[in-house]
């Protein structure tokens, strides 16, 4: 594997992982280990830990996509491997 | 007009609305309505995407499914919707560099091997024919309270639909009849929701209502649902988990997991123009799905708060004189005594939609107390505060029945809302169970007819033999899984879900680790899925009954009931998935790796530079 091939690949693994990260914090984390705790918490009518399991978990997915496909296409141009 | 003649006259027009579109877009130049033309803009693409991916579960049974649950059904929410992050990023831009177009012709050639092409098409036949035994409960649901019969006669009348569908229309591929069936399929779901929520709460926006307070009062929406149930003797609206804090958590799992390995899903990014459009169209995808999913839970509760408010006057809802169901702010305000005497409804008083669906078998009264009044409650509860008053209040026990999968279809009559819209939620119900039912049915004609006889068996096999091959496959399909569904395994969601728990422990590990490991080899892979679907299905099994057939559960053999840490059958798919990847590993570790040119096969693929568009794809 050229060192090319390798640096594309460990940066989009890192991409990856951050995001990965977020997407477990969010629905695990907040919607389900740590519901209880933030229950304590309100957003409106909400009890934030019921929010995000029902809720908030989903908009955060849609914004990390969007996230991801913006950033890779930044890495792609990077290491020159976009399509033409 | 009456209710009947107005459902007839909303379900025929959105079918003809369909077969309208299937025969202009015949008419005219065929390939460019077909997403493999490429021509398909990633938005319209993304609503396509949405309408193959929510089937009944999804429509008829998930927001049901929530009503009973409460906080614990958000499992299905997160699942199914953090699935496509996981498909964005690890599985759609990879599989379209790639270029095949179904999931064991990926399996076949990454892994250089007939052998686990064959074990791939066994995981996808046991994943996707689970996966239809659920839509059939659905569809039998939603026909048996179209045309007033029983449940069973709706899944008859369903199997002839869905077969007649699938295999003398062919228009799965063709992409403007699915955005038609989204449409439709989303205004069936968010106008009713719409109406609730501004009855309710003063607030039209569902997702909003859900959060705000009761129109009237200063008493949150959600705090008075906590109130009445807890009062009943039901857990608590907003806290209750579903099983374990851990079922819950592995239960998410399996269901994001299945949605990244499910084989109708990922078939849809392998047709996208790039590798950049496979990214962001999982994203599009993912918004026109979230209309409905953070709609749901508003469904769920506010549907639950107007059943109980129905038969339970305390609660603090009325029937105005025109026929409208409003909130009395006095009542609930006041925390009223759910267990007063006057507060039941009584039998003959009650509405005209339990007496719609009481035709169905799908809601039964049973007047245990012999009071002539509805007394629905948790009769089963470990609230001693509640038991206690039920019994000082003359009460033997619950009396209404309602099955989970009909709250969605039955939710407006429950509101009390017009007829068209009445006729609208089934005519969306048919559209969901019936768009995804088909598209099974094609990834399991493509499965059967090309990857394994053509593939495999009798590789010079003839057009019109494959093409036929593919029929008699879907037509064995739908007879199974209509014999299973009059039987069903659980409510519609329930059953989709262990179709997703078959798919993360067998197809997800796979294909994830031909892209992510270089050196995984066939050996691996084939021993991963065997050993994850052989583990998933035997605990599913012992609870279901073999193939889900009644009479062959074997539970005892397992020590009871969910007796693997209290995981339920329908979360076990995050575990086998686990097995799946350390079999994998520990199997390919002790045999020769795999040979370089699948190792730079690999490489390549991980590069977006070099994709070609597919040929021949969608069917």
């Amino acid at each position: 594997m050229d060192e090319k091939a390798s640096g594309y690949w460990s940066a989009t693994i890192g991409l990856l992982t951050k995001i990965l990260i977020v997407w477990f914090l969010v629905s695990f984390g907040a919607g389900i280990l740590f519901a209880d705790a933030l229950n304590g918490i309100h957003l409106g009518g909400y009890p934030l830990g019921f929010w995000f399991a029902h809720q908030g978990a989903i908009y955060i997915f849609i914004a990390l996509i969007f996230f991801y496909a913006k950033k890779m296409g930044d890495i792609d141009q990077k290491f020159d491997v976009h399509e033409d | 007009m009456d209710l009947q003649t107005m459902t007839y006259l909303v379900v025929g027009a959105s079918f003809a609305l369909y077969i309208g579109i299937a025969i202009w877009a015949r008419a005219g130049s065929t390939s460019e309505f077909y997403a493999a033309g490429g021509s398909v803009h990633p938005i319209t693409n993304g609503m396509a995407t949405a309408a193959d991916w929510m089937s009944a579960a999804s429509f008829i049974s998930m927001a049901g499914l929530i009503a009973n649950m409460g906080y614990g059904g958000g499992l299905f929410l997160m699942g199914w919707t953090g699935g496509y992050v996981l498909l964005a990023m690890l599985l759609a831009p990879y599989l379209r560099k790639f270029g095949k177009f179904t999931v064991p012709q990926f399996i076949a050639d990454r892994f250089y091997s007939k052998s686990a092409a064959t074990v791939a098409v066994i995981c996808l036949l046991t994943a996707s024919i689970t996966y239809i035994i659920g839509q059939m409960t659905g569809v039998g649901v939603a026909f048996s309270r179209f045309l007033g019969v029983s449940s069973d006669t709706g899944i008859y009348i369903g199997m002839a639909i869905v077969f007649a569908y699938a295999v003398f229309g062919g228009m799965k591929g063709i992409t403007y009849t699915q955005v038609a069936q989204y449409i439709v399929l989303i205004l069936a779901y968010t106008v009713p929701a719409f109406f609730i929520s501004l009855q309710l709460t003063g607030n039209p926006l569902p997702q909003l209502g859900l959060g705000s307070t009761i129109s009237g009062t200063d008493v949150t929406l959600l705090a008075k649902l906590d109130q009445v149930v807890t009062d009943l003797g039901f857990g608590r609206y907003t806290t209750t988990t579903a099983g374990s804090t851990l079922n819950m958590f592995v239960y998410t799992m399996s269901l994001m997991i299945g949605t990244a390995g499910l084989p109708h899903v990922i078939m849809r990014f392998f047709t996208v123009p790039s590798v950049k459009d496979a990214r962001s169209s999982a994203g599009w995808a993912l918004i026109f799905i979230a209309l409905l999913y953070t709609t749901a839970p508003a469904v769920g509760a506010m549907a639950k708060l107007n059943l109980h408010g129905t038969v339970n006057t305390a609660v603090g809802l009325e029937t105005t004189a025109d026929g409208t169901l409003k909130v009395n702010p006095a009542t609930v305000k006041a925390n009223a005594d759910v267990y007063a005497t006057e507060a039941s409804i009584r039998y003959e008083d009650r509405p005209e939609w339990m007496k719609r669906w009481e035709k169905t078998g799908l809601l039964k009264f049973e007047d245990k107390n012999g009071d002539g009044r509805i007394q629905y409650y948790n009769d089963k509860t470990k609230n001693a505060d509640a038991k206690a008053k039920a019994e000082a209040a003359g009460w033997k026990g619950n009396e209404l029945t309602v099955n989970a999968d009909i709250i969605v279809l039955a939710n407006p009559e429950i509101a009390l809302l017009p007829n068209w819209v009445i006729a609208l939620v089934a005519a969306g119900g048919l559209a969901a169970a019936l768009s995804t039912a088909a598209g099974l049915l094609m990834a399991i004609s493509a499965a059967v007819s090309h990857d394994l006889i053509k593939g495999v068996f009798v590789p010079d096999i003839s057009e019109k033999g494959e093409l036929m091959a593919g029929k008699i496959s879907m037509a064995i399909a739908i007879v199974i899984a209509g014999y299973l569904g009059l039987n069903p395994p659980g409510f519609a969601a329930g059953t989709v879900a262990l179709a997703f728990g078959i798919a993360a422990s067998s197809l997800f590990p796979a294909i994830m680790m031909g892209i992510f490991s270089k050196k995984m080899n066939k050996e691996g892979a084939i021993a991963g899925m065997l050993a994850g679907l052989f583990v998933t299905c035997f605990y599913v099994f012992a609870h279901k009954g073999i193939f889900f057939v009644k009479g062959t559960e074997f539970v005892d053999l397992i020590g009871g009931p969910n007796s693997f840490f209290g995981i339920t059958p329908e979360a076990f798919g995050a575990i086998g998935a686990l097995v799946n990847f350390a079999v994998a590993i520990i199997v390919s570790k002790m045999t020769a790796e795999a040979p370089q040119h699948i190792q730079e096969l690999v490489e390549s693929v991980r590069i977006p530079r070099g994709s070609k568009m597919v040929d021949g794809a969608h069917h």
